[in-house]
């Protein structure tokens, strides 16, 4: 979605140039949400105030609502066929094969010291073991964060944040 | 309020999505196994769904669950709802993000969150994958024959996405032929 999105605003419509979009993905990336979704939002409110930013952001999310709507309108009925819940059930497969590749690339790109390495493996057990929110997980990693790399004498160095991008 | 609920669930979603839309996985995941909203194949099978069209995969879930609990509203509420941080933040913080993104402080929080959310979406994508073969083990308590033909098809999705990048979509479209061939 990132190349569309810089082929219609650099290439076709002029609004921001090549180096505006690329600052707008890194800013976007370290932002809760999709990457998409903010960086239309960013634009839409850079090129027409906070009315720019709501409709692009209506604009980015209209086709994903319209299309699974009409998917998960159909979709009950459509499971009844065996053709369709016999290819389902083929790409179910599929999906635990994708996830678990898109697990251990994330994995490999966040957890590049030993400290990262320790702190994935305790959320993992935490996730896995207990019935804390996630969101409380996420929560202390953040802070763990602040106190080992901002706070503590000899604290560890960071690389360039552009280093550690997913 | 059913709305109410999926305003603020989804909201929270949204808000702790981060680092890109599998973050979302377990953030939803949580919810799933809470509330009941759908059982963990049709997870799965939003999952599939939302791979396969375009559009990130927080939004079609939140858009596929938002129906399936209240209907064409639900399904607005949830997906207005999961990009509402979103767009809060940009609105109220865009001026002084820019600035602090370098910081030694944004960039210590992140270096915190970012391993964390590794190991959380390694445990969602172990109850997918538990989602997606557990049924054959749990049924009736006993034990069905282990069915190869989904762990081939898993395996090979892996390694064609891990080893030689792949495009996901063709994977799953493949996988749905073979599904037809062999079930």
């Amino acid at each position: 979605m990132l190349p569309m999105i810089e082929k219609e605003v650099v290439e076709r419509r002029g609004w921001a140039s090549a180096e505006e979009i690329m600052d707008i993905f890194a800013l976007s990336q370290s932002l809760p949400g999709a990457i998409a979704i903010n960086s239309s939002i960013f634009l839409g409110y850079r090129l027409a105030g906070v009315t720019g930013a709501v409709v692009a952001a209506a604009g980015v999310v209209m086709p994903s609502l319209l299309i699974i709507l009409g998917i998960a309108v159909f979709f009950t009925s459509l499971k009844e066929n065996r053709a369709v819940s016999a290819a389902f059930t083929g790409i179910r497969a599929a999906v635990a094969g994708l996830i678990a590749a898109a697990a251990l690339r994330i994995t490999r790109a966040s957890c590049r010291s030993w400290i990262a390495f320790a702190l994935a493996l305790l959320s993992l057990l935490i996730n896995l073991f207990t019935d804390i929110h996630a969101v409380w997980v996420i929560l202390c990693g953040g802070l763990i964060g602040i106190v080992i790399h901002y706070y503590l004498p000899g604290r560890v160095k960071l690389r360039k944040s552009g280093d550690e991008k997913p | 309020m059913i709305y109410l609920e999926l305003l603020f669930k989804f909201f929270r979603i949204g808000l702790f999505t981060i680092g890109g839309g599998y973050a979302m996985l377990p953030l939803m995941q949580h919810e799933i196994e809470i509330n009941n909203w759908i059982t963990s194949q049709e997870f799965v099978d939003i999952i599939a769904i939302a791979e396969m069209t375009p559009g990130p995969i927080a939004i079609n879930a939140a858009t596929f669950i938002g129906y399936r609990v209240g209907g064409v509203l639900g399904s607005v509420v949830a997906t207005t709802a999961v990009v509402l941080p979103s767009l809060l933040i940009i609105l109220l913080l865009s001026r002084i993000l820019a600035r602090y993104q370098e910081h030694a402080f944004v960039r210590s929080l992140f270096a915190g969150i970012r391993p964390v959310v590794a190991g959380l979406i390694i445990s969602a994508a172990w109850f997918i994958i538990a989602a997606v073969f557990a049924p054959a083990l749990s049924e009736n308590g006993a034990a069905l024959p282990v069915d190869y033909a989904s762990i081939g098809i898993a395996a090979l999705a892996f390694l064609l996405v891990a080893k030689y990048r792949f495009d996901p979509v063709k994977i799953i479209i493949m996988a749905g032929i073979a599904g037809m061939v062999i079930f």
